[in-house]
């Protein structure tokens, strides 16, 4: 599945996060995978729209797991391990006001996946790899 | 406890959903933090917040939960009302505070095994 993600819209962000458990679903997985993928989507989702001007996503589904992959040609991330700390947070007064940016955005994806990748490269984008076992 | 009786106890205005009455919920989670709430992980869930925003309602979708309260008279607007029926998701407004609401069901017994 494909995914392009807008980059001024938090408002409706959350769209492909939404259609593929909807997707997940529909392909009778596991309640507790479902819930696992679609907040660590969600969130890596909300995290695009913040901080990379939106960008693309796609899920490969095997029969013993799901990866989403969501790569951005956003600013980068200076420094992964800082951005990791619960409560370390870069995001804007308008964010917060949504309910997002308080520094929990990656800790709570990391929570979910079972294999977290992160590469990013400062003025060139990130990519941001999620494994979720079924 | 079913979703009548949090209707009843906080005295609400139900928006949407209000076939979802008789549900059971066994859990409640009071935050104006979306990432917060994204990080609990009970089930049959009520969430209560003081935040009114289409992110409410994407956040309660991802996570199964059953039932939202906006806390101090706060109100859906048309788009989340529309995205919650869409989704299956009972919406309702009280005029008590966080605290107030939150003490209510407590003592009530919800969310206290």
């Amino acid at each position: 599945m494909h995914y392009e993600v807008a980059g001024d819209d938090l408002v409706w962000a959350g769209a492909a996060a939404s259609d593929l458990k909807n997707e997940l679903k529909r392909l009778g997985i596991c309640p507790e995978v479902i819930r696992k993928t679609a907040v660590a989507m969600y969130e890596a989702e909300i995290n695009m729209v913040i901080h990379a001007d939106g960008g693309s996503i796609d899920v490969d589904i095997s029969p013993d797991s799901i990866l989403v992959t969501l790569k951005d040609n956003g600013v980068g991330i200076p420094d992964i391990e800082k951005a990791m700390i619960e409560g370390y947070s870069t995001a804007s007064e308008e964010v917060r006001d949504m309910g997002f940016g308080a520094g929990m955005g990656l800790p709570n994806i990391k929570r979910c996946a079972d294999v977290l990748k992160i590469t990013s490269e400062i003025g060139v984008g990130t990519t941001v790899e999620i494994q979720v076992n079924i | 406890m079913k979703l009548k009786d949090i209707i009843r106890y906080v005295e609400a205005t139900v928006y949407v959903c209000d076939e979802l009455a008789e549900e059971e919920i066994i859990s409640a989670c009071g935050a104006d933090l979306m990432s917060d709430v994204l990080a609990f992980s009970k089930e049959r869930v009520v969430l209560l917040t003081g935040l009114v925003n289409l992110q409410v309602i994407r956040t309660a979708e991802m996570m199964e939960i059953k039932a939202i309260l906006f806390v101090r008279g706060k109100e859906p607007t048309r788009e989340m009302k529309s995205l919650a029926e869409e989704k299956s998701i009972l919406l309702m407004s009280t005029k008590y505070s966080m605290y107030f609401s939150c003490g209510i069901l407590y003592q009530k017994g919800l969310g206290r095994l």
